[in-house]
């Protein structure tokens, strides 16, 4: 299967013989660092190798349409509930830079005793499961040759049946797994010991999967009441599950600490995160960093969430992230929507492109608040061990609620997370193994008496039953649906006009939602504006109405409100009148046409408007304006009355006038091409020139209604107008 | 429990100390901490495990938790899920797959019971 960047990814296709799909690799890809790259006549340092296919960022048309790529590998979190539709956003986040997708799982999963088969829906996140996993691969697969660069999947390996998912995600090719035993115990309450024992087969097994971990301490800090008094004991987490992986055998370079810069503006955001990034950075040395951003401060705004998490890049731009994660701006306000995980890749990007080299031109000191501080963490870090080594070690001090305290270690509130040793979910579930305890096969953890069945087996147990799934895929069994009623073709049925004619439908999430948002000012206080912007939004025929943001313009003056609501029709594609493209001329033709013909015009900006720059980005040289092809241009400036504009094109014989019109209220830029025409019909030249009025407020449709010959609005360029008056002109000529 | 921050009282001990030393006490003091939950880690299991050594030896998740389930039953998980498997197949010279699924409709269970030794 091989996709075309101008048609839909074809899930029924996908799932098309998926029974025997294995995916194409195993293991973790960084992206590769190339330290001299030249685009656009810009040297950069820290930019890896460019992908073929991708979306730009939007400025990037003023620069030949560069997309430099950072170095971090950068993650996008995605699971909507649906995986089917999940895919579609994977490829669009592919494009715009994401080479880390992570999937969530479904609110529950945690609890559930064994492997979830299906594609049941899931809430919150998706139910991970053999074949959703498998299709998902399958289709990054497919989507890493797109764009050019291969794109590492993850997901969960924990809750009470961690090692059963460790060894699907080890024969599904999955690339990145969370995986921290201390993460079932506080925030899952599933039992302590039930927890480390497993988590030592998952992490074996990730091990020999080549699956890069990253750990759970950044809940900690999402948790935590006063988020950044937590920061000597995420040192303590990071470490525990790091030591522990290191001591079951997984290799240091495996092993990634989720990071988060603990706090966020209006606190003083970079005087405690900074110390706390660079003190974590120098403990951990030896493994790598997956910089999160901060989640704990966020609210609706997702200009406020976006500034945070610039503030973040920043921070891992002072110091440093092998994988610089995401968060979309809408996750305080719903589970994420497509646009704003496009949203959070392109900020990442951006940020990190932009701050290029900056640490050649700077340096962290080295005395001072930021070294005492950084001590002063470290230290407070070694204490909280040495307290618990004292107390018995860590089950006697997770049952003292050691961790998750509001206290900054050594200060202690007393309101940290307990838990039982004896207690939680799994409770007595863990078993002694018997000295002749035995399993035969590969990336078992722990006692297993190979040798009572064959001496020359102790280093390949799966050699006792000719290989196991690791190294023989073909005995793995794969269960397609267990479900009948909740499955991905029950949904793909729900929703086939949007694949196969040619409806559609506003979407958020899922194919066919009809999600939309609306986004307005209402001149009230924020209670009166909340409740009637519900009402406006039913009077606008929305259902579901729900205000999703609401901002203090002014107390009195006015509220910002966004609603959400779906619509309750389609549209048809094929109906739909659509005017043709403008088209150009190459810059040979229009050279060639003014040197045997020639082109004046005279231009400025009209009424009481003082704006210049759009006028001069389409007549100047230096702007590829149309001067470059010889057009003779008499430009008199701004706020110029129409009767003078006039009066110079004929003074001047010029074949057109250009007016620009900027200023669009009480809809005056429309007033004014109305004017120009009739003001031309007076004076007797309207059949002898061409009247062009452009403007960022300006359409060409509106603009010709009013008599005038041709109206370009925002994204103009100079080939563009220089096109069209070759054209009018050789109409003109024609008689026409 | 709750104490007010003492940390300059505690730290005295520390105060001296180069940053390198620092991390070398950090990292001392973990592995302490992390040596007797990898010695416990050793020497358990639990059915999460054993059903993760059924699916590397080829059975499905939901024919995985049927044995398990069958092997608490019959008090032999310490002898390891994936062994008894092994024991059924090589005693009675079939598949691993087919002992397996011979288990877990019953089959077998007397004579495993009987060669690990364990009395019912």
């Amino acid at each position: 299967m091989k996709l075309k960047p101008n048609e839909k990814l074809n899930i029924r296709e996908l799932m098309k013989d998926i029974e025997n799909y294995r995916p194409k690799r195993r293991g973790w890809v960084w992206r590769k660092h190339e330290p001299k790259l030249n685009l656009n006549g810009y040297d950069y340092t820290e930019l890896s190798t460019p992908l073929q296919n991708s979306v730009p960022l939007p400025a990037a048309k003023y620069f030949n349409n560069i997309d430099p790529q950072p170095l971090p590998v950068i993650t996008t979190e995605i699971a909507s509930g649906r995986f089917e539709d999940d895919i579609r956003r994977m490829r669009m986040a592919a494009w715009h830079g994401a080479d880390h997708i992570m999937v969530i799982r479904t609110a529950g999963q945690s609890h559930f005793d064994g492997l979830i088969e299906g594609t049941p829906q899931g809430v919150g996140g998706v139910p991970v499961t053999r074949k959703q996993v498998r299709l998902q691969r399958k289709a990054l697969d497919i989507i890493e040759e797109e764009v050019g660069r291969p794109i590492n999947y993850h997901s969960y390996v924990s809750g009470v049946a961690g090692p059963d998912i460790a060894v699907m995600f080890a024969e599904e090719g999955v690339n990145g797994a969370h995986q921290d035993p201390q993460y079932n115990v506080l925030y899952r309450n599933i039992n302590m010991v039930r927890s480390f024992v497993d988590a030592a087969e998952s992490k074996k097994i990730m091990s020999w999967a080549d699956i890069l971990q990253i750990d759970g301490a950044h809940n900690a800090n999402a948790t935590a009441k006063d988020a950044w008094k937590v920061m000597p004991e995420l040192f303590v987490q990071h470490a525990i599950n790091c030591a522990f992986s290191v001591q079951v055998g997984m290799k240091k370079e495996q092993i990634a600490l989720s990071t988060v810069p603990p706090t966020a503006a209006p606190a003083p955001d970079l005087k405690i995160n900074l110390p706390y990034a660079v003190a974590l950075r120098e403990f951990f040395s030896e493994y790598k960093m997956r910089a999160q951003m901060n989640t704990k401060y966020m609210e609706s705004s997702t200009r406020e969430a976006t500034v945070t998490h610039v503030l973040n890049l920043l921070i891992s731009k002072l110091t440093s992230a092998d994988i610089q994660s995401t968060i979309t701006p809408d996750e305080g306000r719903n589970v994420p929507w497509h646009m704003y995980n496009i949203e959070a890749c392109d900020t990442a990007k951006q940020a990190l492109v932009g701050m290029d080299g900056l640490m050649e031109m700077l340096e962290l000191k080295n005395d001072g608040y930021l070294r005492d501080k950084v001590r002063e963490l470290k230290e407070r870090a070694i204490l909280f061990l040495e307290e618990m080594l004292e107390n018995g070690g860590y089950f006697n001090a997770v049952e003292k609620g050691y961790f998750i305290d509001s206290g900054i270690y050594p200060e202690r509130n007393g309101d940290g997370i307990s838990r039982k040793i004896a207690g939680g979910v799994g409770v007595n579930t863990v078993y002694p193994r018997d000295n002749d305890y035995f399993a035969p096969v590969t990336a078992h953890f722990g006692n297993n008496n190979v040798a009572q069945y064959d001496e020359k087996a102790v280093n390949n147990p799966a050699s006792l039953i000719a290989g196991c799934t690791f190294e023989k895929p073909e005995k793995i069994i794969y269960i397609d649906e267990l479900d009948q009623s909740d499955n991905v073709y029950k949904r793909l049925e729900e929703t086939e006009k949007y694949r196969s004619t040619s409806l559609v439908k506003p979407e958020v999430e899922w194919l066919g939602d009809g999600t939309v948002t609306v986004d307005f000012v209402l001149p009230t206080d924020i209670r009166h504006a909340e409740f009637a912007g519900i009402e406006i939004g039913k009077k606008m025929n929305l259902l579901d109405v729900e205000v999703i943001h609401k901002e203090v313009l002014h107390m009195a003056e006015g509220t910002r409100i966004q609603l959400k609501g779906k619509v309750p029709f389609e549209i048809d594609l094929d109906k739909l009148v659509i005017p043709e493209e403008p088209k150009t001329l190459s810059d040979d033709e229009i050279s060639a046409f003014v040197k045997n013909n020639g082109m004046k015009i005279v231009s400025g900006t009209v009424g009481e408007d003082e704006h210049s720059v759009g006028m001069r980005e389409i007549i100047d040289i230096k702007h590829g304006g149309i001067e470059k092809y010889g057009i003779e241009c008499i430009y008199l400036g701004t706020s110029v009355p129409i009767d003078k504009l006039i009066d110079a094109a004929i003074e001047a014989n010029a074949d057109a006038i250009l007016a620009s019109t900027i200023i669009s209220h009480d809809d005056i830029h429309y007033k004014n091409m109305k004017k120009l025409h009739e003001v031309a019909i007076e004076k007797g030249i309207r059949d002898k020139v061409i009247i062009i009025c452009g403007g960022t407020q300006v359409s060409p449709e509106t603009a010709k209604k009013q008599g005038i010959d041709a109206g370009f609005g925002r994204g103009t360029k100079g080939e563009h107008v220089a096109s069209f008056l070759v054209e009018r002109k050789q109409e003109i000529m024609h008689g026409n | 429990m709750t104490r007010k921050d003492d940390y300059e009282a505690r730290r005295k001990h520390l105060a001296n100390m180069s940053d390198d030393e620092l991390k070398q006490r950090f990292w001392d003091l973990t592995n302490q901490v992390v040596k007797p939950l990898i010695d416990l880690a050793q020497t358990q299991t639990s059915p999460a495990i054993e059903r993760s050594v059924l699916l590397r030896m080829g059975f499905s998740s939901l024919e995985a938790k049927a044995l398990v389930d069958k092997v608490l039953d019959y008090g032999l998980i310490g002898k390891g899920a994936g062994h008894v498997v092994y024991k059924a197949a090589k005693m009675h010279n079939v598949s691993i797959r087919e002992a397996g699924l011979s288990l877990i409709e019953g089959k077998y269970w007397e004579e495993i019971l009987n060669s690990f030794g364990v009395v019912k």
